[in-house]
Order: structure tokens, then sequence, then C-alpha cells
């Protein structure tokens, strides 16, 4: 059908030069467009399905246009598809330039939800596996009792596998309701591996008895199979729980260790207390943002790239803001604690301000490059996202360049040295000013690393440091003050203990019971998980 | 040495700058009205405060330009206190008792508008308050130029559960842990069991302030839908809406499904926010940007004109929003009150102001109520564009009295009034 559609419409365009024939195919009624401007919605949507039940190309095109905002309406009720500036009408076919007075239709929720069922229909038949595929999914949240014919003929039609065994299911939970036992029974049956949660009140209801006594389900035979469905499907949800947690404990636990991942290292190796490690994160954040402005300004095109240029930059600026920081004030408070801790807190407050001076108070826009947007979703129904899967291995890959460059590199010998025995390490010719200044640069330079992979879960606004400074110094103690390991074990292990507590407890009381766990432990052992004697523990 | 002394200087200059505008002489001859600015300039509420000390700032020197009140100058007097609510009160009496200014415009955030009022109460001072708030207050010597709970909580709801906003059946409320959530989320479950919804279709959340780690929460909610049509009520403060909107997004939750509602999100906490997670979530407000209207078009065109004029930072980009609008409303209000009462005497203003009418930017001619010292408002509702603005897809027909005293709180009754 298709290519014989196109040829009439190029021979239509081709004739309507000469005879105003330009709509001689399937234009849209506009008594049946009218509809879709107005402010009631009830016609609205009776419209759309109107539109909808036509299954042309143009009432597909007319209903994605609905659906992604680009339907205009002239005040005289002409409807218009609108692609940049060219408009399409299609009611009589033709195409020509905005009119200005034009105004964008609005959608709101309801009637995109329904613009959305409506098209999935349409696009059951789509030659793109990936748009019948999603179709396929959104009919089985919302599938409309009016369009079980069409979706038995794309079952009838459908080849792919995947897509096939969705569609029965769509109709399967149709039948639930279905007035013959045997057509529910097998409804039930049919459903019997299904991940979809959304199912358990329906089978629920067919197990609940009614005020007399007796069954919703009359029969026994389809309550008997709802019981089997049901058990499987909470036996499933209990899965799908569990593997959640632990993913959200990882991904937490990994986002902790990359924000006190720097600390170790300032504070943990060196023994500084440094208040402003949470204002590295914020400049690392910051200087990701700043990729993102120089990449959309001079290469739009690789702009999903910017995030790789960031790494480097991020640890070059906050490393350079670090050493600047030890040369400048650090480095004359070794063995003062209280004024370094005093002092820290200080230059935290003068970088926030400085940031909100640069940049405004406001936060500013960090987006997600597109392949960290979006998730994977498995057991059926959980999604993991990209963005934390891709910190948690960023996170794991920092950890082991830190491992190695501590304990296979010059660097990190000289490091070690000055950290388990200063003195020695100067009398065998180390030079320990130098390898302070760098130590804390790496630090900070970690830190910034740290921001880059913040900047892409939350807000990046000068306070972003203030809310990870305490469970950076938290993850520090608990794993025992010049340990990477204990970082890496507290890290991930705060992450799921609260995760597990969460659902319980809620997330202000799990957050409280992780602190009085770890003042109770800290208490118990003071030199927390693994202990190792440096210049931190003279 | 030379290190020391450049940071000597800046403090200096930082300190010169902070306290600046206090005692620089006036720009203008002959006599003045000095109004005082309560905002914080710096901390974490700088990021809300900032752009309604700059509309305060715009509106007085829009009321210069045209000749003042009575006669008289504007002679704004702007102080920092800085996000520390303790430093409120400082502040506060430093405008009253020191710089004796006329009315004071300012505070946001309910704990500190709660620290400065025993100050307001002793000096007998005046406060334009202009941020919507749960309720549960009615002081003399505040005007309230922001929603009380029933200008916007409870029309946000009603929305929800009619056709238009999905039928909403059960309904997670979920918010930051501090006053203003809690209270609301007391009222909003009081006034839902009268709709007949259960306690178990309620769920009620809330998480630490700067909370980032949405993943359990989404999940929850996900689960929760399962027995029916959700949306979300959302009183998540400030900085924690951006990781729960992501989180949702990555989640795969589309506000076709589950719809978040949501309170202290406005066009100006969008712009610092990748909208693409938001698109279709709502809002409720008193008033949106996205309103067409000449004296909205007025506005906006003069806050843009002045945020390029004073370069603000963006000032390409900048937004109005609810609170500011509240802010522009109260001021014009206080103008027209002193030159009603002919006096900036406190008494005497707080007596003209009741009835005061005033056709506001959201297109309605706003009153302010002859007793309870809060404004009739209309409530409009919006879902969020990809640019950062709202689609209207509902508005009252005409405005709303304030409620303060919360009739879905028990012991309430008979506090109606001053």
């Amino acid at each position: 059908m298709k290519p014989v559609r196109t040829f009439l419409r190029t021979a239509a365009v081709v004739l309507g030069l000469w005879l105003q024939l330009g709509a001689a195919h399937a234009a849209i009624d506009p008594a049946l467009l009218k509809p879709l401007t107005g402010d009631d919605s009830d016609a609205r949507i009776a419209a759309v399905d109107r539109i909808a039940a036509l299954g042309t190309d143009d009432a597909r095109r007319v209903l994605e246009a609905m659906d992604n905002d680009a339907l205009y309406a002239t005040p005289s009720g002409t409807v218009l598809v609108v692609d940049g500036t060219q408009a399409w009408n299609p009611a009589t076919g033709k195409t020509g330039p905005v009119p200005d007075d034009a105004d964008g239709v609005i959608v709101n929720n309801r009637i995109r939800g329904e613009v959305e069922t409506a098209l999935a229909g349409l696009q059951l038949f789509s030659r793109d596996r990936g748009v019948r595929l999603s179709a396929a999914q959104n009919l089985l949240q919302n599938a409309d009792p009016s369009q079980m014919p069409t979706i038995e003929k794309a079952l009838a039609a459908e080849q792919d596998q995947d897509i096939k065994a969705i569609l029965k299911q769509v109709v399967a939970v149709a039948h639930l309701s279905s007035p013959d036992a045997a057509v529910r029974r097998a409804a039930v049956a049919a459903l019997a591996d299904t991940t979809d949660a959304s199912l358990t009140p329906t089978l629920q209801r067919m197990l609940a008895k009614n005020p007399d006594g007796s069954y919703v389900e009359p029969d026994a035979g389809v309550r008997a199979e709802a019981v089997r469905t049901l058990a499987a499907l909470q036996r499933h949800q209990s899965l799908v729980d569990l593997t959640g947690k632990l993913f959200y404990g990882i991904s937490l636990g990994s986002v902790l260790l990359l924000a006190a991942l720097g600390l170790a290292i300032t504070f943990g190796l060196m023994g500084i207390i440094n208040m402003a490690h949470g204002e590295m994160l914020m400049i690392g954040a910051y200087t990701t943002y700043v990729c993102q402005l120089f990449f959309r300004k001079f290469f739009p095109g690789a702009i999903d790239a910017y995030l790789v240029a960031a790494l480097p930059a991020a640890f070059l600026v906050t490393a350079a803001v670090g050493i600047a920081l030890e040369r400048l004030v650090i480095r004359w408070l070794y063995g003062r604690p209280l004024e370094t801790l005093l002092c820290t807190w200080g230059i935290s407050l003068i970088l926030m301000q400085a940031v909100r001076t640069i940049f405004g108070a406001q936060n500013v826009e960090v987006a997600n490059p597109s392949w960290m947007s979006g998730g994977v979703t498995v057991l059926g129904s959980l999604v993991l996202s990209y963005n934390r899967i891709v910190i948690v291995v960023f996170s794991l890959c920092v950890v082991a360049a830190v491992w190695l460059l501590l304990n296979k590199t010059r660097l990190g010998l000289f490091v070690r040295a000055v950290t388990q025995n200063r003195r020695m390490a100067d009398c065998v010719g180390v030079p320990t000013g130098r390898i302070d200044m760098l130590t804390f640069g790496l630090g900070c330079g970690i830190a910034g690393l740290g921001g880059v992979a913040l900047s892409q879960l939350g807000n990046v606004g000068p306070d972003l440091g203030q809310g990870y400074i305490v469970d950076s110094f938290m993850v520090v103690v608990l794993g025992g003050v010049g340990q990477l390991a204990g970082t890496v074990i507290a890290a991930l292990g705060l992450g799921e203990v609260n995760k597990f507590l969460e659902p319980y407890a809620g997330a202000v009381l799990a957050k409280i019971a992780i602190l009085v766990f770890i003042i109770i432990f800290i208490q118990k052992r003071p030199q927390g998980l693994f202990a190792l004697k440096g210049r931190s523990v003279e | 040495m030379s290190s020391r002394r450049t940071i000597l200087k800046a403090t200096a200059l930082g300190a010169f700058s902070m306290s600046g505008m206090s005692w620089l002489p006036s720009a203008f001859a002959g006599e003045t009205i000095k109004v005082g600015v309560l905002h914080s300039l710096s901390g974490t509420m700088a990021i809300s405060e900032t752009s309604l000390k700059d509309v305060a700032l715009m509106t007085f020197a829009d009321i210069n330009a045209h000749g003042g009140v009575m006669g008289k100058m504007i002679e704004p007097v702007v102080v920092d206190p800085a996000s520390n609510w303790p430093l409120f009160a400082e502040k506060a009496r430093q405008l009253l008792a020191q710089d004796k200014v006329a009315v004071v415009f300012g505070c946001w955030t309910s704990v500190s508008r709660k620290s400065v009022l025993p100050v307001f109460k002793e000096l007998n001072g005046l406060l334009f308050y202009p941020v919507q708030y749960e309720g549960e207050e009615l002081e003399h010597n505040v005007f309230y130029t922001g929603a009380a709970p029933n200008q916007q909580a409870i029309p946000a709801v009603e929305y929800l559960m009619s056709k238009d906003g999905g039928n909403v059946k059960r309904f997670v409320l979920l918010g930051t842990d501090y006053v203003y959530p809690r209270t609301t989320n007391k009222i909003l479950r009081a006034f839902l069991h009268s709709k007949g919804v259960k306690d178990s279709d309620i769920e009620e959340t809330y998480t630490p302030f700067g909370y980032s780690d949405y993943q359990s929460i989404v999940a929850n909610i996900k689960q929760f839908a399962n027995g029916g049509k959700t949306a979300v009520i959302s009183t998540i403060n400030g900085d924690s809406n951006v990781p729960f909107y992501k989180e949702l997004g990555n989640a795969g939750v589309k506000a076709t499904d589950i719809p978040v509602m949501a309170f202290s999100v406005g066009e100006e906490e969008l712009r610092g926010v990748d909208t693409r997670p938001l698109v279709g979530h709502l809002a409720a407000w008193n008033y949106f940007e996205s309103v067409k209207n000449p004296v909205n078009a007025a506005f906006i065109k003069e806050w843009k004109a002045y945020a390029k004029a004073q370069k603000l930072p963006n000032a390409d980009t900048v937004v109005t929003n609810d609170p500011m609008e509240a802010t522009y409303v109260g001021i014009h209000m206080w103008k027209q009150a002193v030159e009603k009462a002919h006096s900036t005497a406190t008494d005497k203003v707080i007596a003209a102001m009741a009835g005061q009418t005033f056709k506001a930017p959201d297109g309605y001619t706003l009153e302010m109520d002859k007793t309870n010292h809060h404004l009739h408002k209309p409530v409009m509702i919006g879902e969020i564009r990809a640019d950062g603005q709202f689609n209207i897809v509902y508005k009252t027909k005409g405005t709303i009295r304030a409620q303060p005293w919360s009739p879905y709180i028990p012991g309430n009754e008979g506090k109606q009034n001053i």
C-alpha cells in the first residue's frame, strides 16, 4: 500500500499545479481538527480518538505533532503542524510559512496520555521495530478496550517474538474481564510469567470476597490460576526489590567514595583537616559546567564528549587551586590542627562567595550527555539508570588509579615515605615540602574528579560541597584514617546500610541511625576499620 | 608581606561594599522615605532571595521615576542577613531602630520570618512578606503577599482529583523535613480525608535538607503507583528538586503516568536546570511568567531592561516568578496605602492597607483583605515546558480569599481575623 500512496501523493502534488487538487489524498476534515484546539478536554479527546481511527499517515503526523508540542492554531481556527519555520496544514495538505498569529496548542497531561495511547495503536504497524516495541509497551499500561481489534490485528501480523509476547499480554489483560470463564482462565494462565507488578491489584481483586461471602471471581479454576500467578508475581517482586536495594546501595556508596577519596588523601594521609574539601568538589563541578559551555560554543557537534574533556580539566583546575592553597595557607599551619580547621573553613566560605560572585547565586545547568540519560531495564521492571552505572564504574577506575599511583610510582613511594616518617625521608633526600604540595594537589584533584561525577547527579551551585563535607569525613574516619581500602569499604558499606534502612525508617531516620552507628563504632574502635601507622597517628 | 596586604585590602573592600548601601549619602536632594530590604544575598538562600532584592530595587526606582511617594523619593536600605536566621533579627533591628525605615520588604523562609517577628512587634515596624507559606500565623505588623495554603496547596490537589488532572486516587506527599512541608501535608491529609481518600492511599515521606539520593524513594513511588492512579505532591525544597526529577526521568517515570505537583518549583528554580526530565510535571502558583496580559508584559519588559541595565549575573536569561510578583504588588500597595494615609506611620499605613486594590501582573485586580492581612489571589496550575516556562492548564475564575488559619487543622475555629 505504502509505495502506492507515496506515488499517488507525488502525482497529486504535480497535478495540483494545474488542478487545485493538492488535497486529493487523505486530507483531514477541518471539522475533525477544530475541537483539538478548544478548551473542552472531553471534546478534544473524542477528536483525538476519531483522528486516530482514520489510521492514515496524516492522522499520525497530527497526533505526533500534538505529542511534541508542534501543533499550532490560528485565531480563525486553522490547525497547523509546525516544523521549524514551515507549517503544514492537515486540512488542505499544503505547506507554507508559519503565520504570525499562530500560537502553540496547549496539551495537558491527560490529553497527552490519550494522544500517546492512540498513537501507540497506529505505531503498532510501523516498520521500525523500536517504534513497535515502545508502542506495545505503552499499550500494556494504557490500552483502551476500543483498541482491541487493532491490537489483535497487529498481533496476527507481528513477526518479532518480543513484541508478540508483549501484545499477547495486552490481550490477556483485556481478557481478564471477559464474561467467559474459560477465556478468563486462559488469560490468567497466559500472564503466569508476567513481571508487570501493576497487575497485582487486579489479581488480588479476583481473589477478594464480596460482602455476601461469595468470591468476586466465581470460577474456582480461574481463582487457582490467579493464586499461582500472584505468587509468581510476588516472588519476582521481592527479587526486584532486593536487587534494587543492592544496586542503590552500591550507587550511593560510589558517590560517597568519590566525594571522600580526595579527603582520604589530604586528611587520611597528610592529616590536614580540610574543611574546604567540599568546595574542591564544587570547583570540579563548575569546571564541568565551563567545559560544557565551551563545547556548546565551539564544538556543538561533539557536545556529548564534553564530559570526557571535563575530567582532565577538573583535575588540573582543582589540583592547581589545592596547590595554591597549600603553598599560601596550609603549609604555615602544619601541626596545628585547630588553626587549620578554622582557616580552611574560612577558605571554604571565601571560595563559595567567589563562585557566587562570578557565576551568580543561581544553580547552573549541567545536562547529562545523551549517553548518560535513561536507563536499562532488568528483571522486567527494575530500571538501573545509566548515569548511576557510569558513576559506579568511574569510581572504581579512580580508586584503581589512585592505588596504582600510591603503590607503583616514585611519587607514591615518596608520599608513603613522608607519611610514615617525615624526618627520615627528609634525611635521605626526599623533598618533603614539594611532596606535601603535590600530595595535597593530588587529593584536591581527585575531589575535582568527584565534582565532575556529582555534577551529573544533582545541582551545580555554590553550596554543592556543603552537602558532602560531613559525609566525606564520616567515610574517612570510619574507614580508618590513612587507608584507601578502608575508605572504599566504608563508603560502600555506608551506602548499603543506608539503602537497606531507608525503606523501613525513612530517609531522615536512616541518616540519624547511621550517625549514631558511627559514633558507637568510633567509641569502640577509634582507629576505624583499618589502621595504619603514619604521621596522623603520631 | 604583599600577599597579606592584598588580603587586608580585599577584606576592607568587601566590608565596604557589604555595608555600603546603608551609609552612602543619598543620591537625591530633599526629603526621602527610607525603606528596608531584608533578603539574603549570600548563603544558601541567596539563590532565591537575590532576585527579590533586585525586583524591590527596580520597583523603587520605577516609583521614584514617577514622582516618588507623596512627592518624596524612596531611599532603599539593603542589608544582607546571609541566610542566617538570628542575623535576620539583628538586621531587622538595625533597619528599624538605627535606619528608622518606614517599612521592610523581606524574608523568604518561615524560620526567618519567625525570627524577625518579635523585633517588628517590639519596635512596631511593618513587614511585607512575599512568599507562599504554611499559614497558621496572623500578625498585626505583617502583610502577607504570598499564598496561604488554601490559595495554593488545596486547589492543586483538587485539580489532580479532577478529570483533567487525571482522576488521581493515591497521593505521595513528599517533602523536605521542616515546618512548611510538615504543616502543609498535615492540612492536605485532613483535606484528603474529607474527600474520602483513605490513609492507605496516602504515603508521607520526608528527606533531610540537601538530600540528593532519591533512588529508593523513586522505586517506592513506582511501587505505590501500582495500586492505582498516583500523583506526587512535592514540597521538596530548593536544591533537592533537581536530583529528584533526574531520578524520576532516568527511572522511566513519565508525567503522564505519575505527575508531580510541586509547590516550590518556579521559573527561577528552573533556570539552572536541565529541564528535559521535568517536562509535563506540574506546579501550582498564583502567577506564572507565561501569563498573557498587558500588565504582565510591561512587568517582564521592565524587569529584563532593569537586569540588563544593572548588569545582573546572567542578565540575558532573567525570568520573573511568583514571589517576585508578590514583592512588586506589595511595594505598590504600600505606596498606595501611604498616599491614602498621608503618612508613613506604621499604624496609619496598616489601617489604610485594608481593602487596597492593585492591578497585578497575574491579570487580576488583587485586593488586600480588610481584616486578615492577606491578598485575595487567583490560583494557577502550570505544566513545565522544555524552555523552563509553564503551560497554564488551569486557572481559578476569580480570586480566592486567604485562610491563614486552615479549617483542616483542629483548634483553628474562631481564629479567623486579627
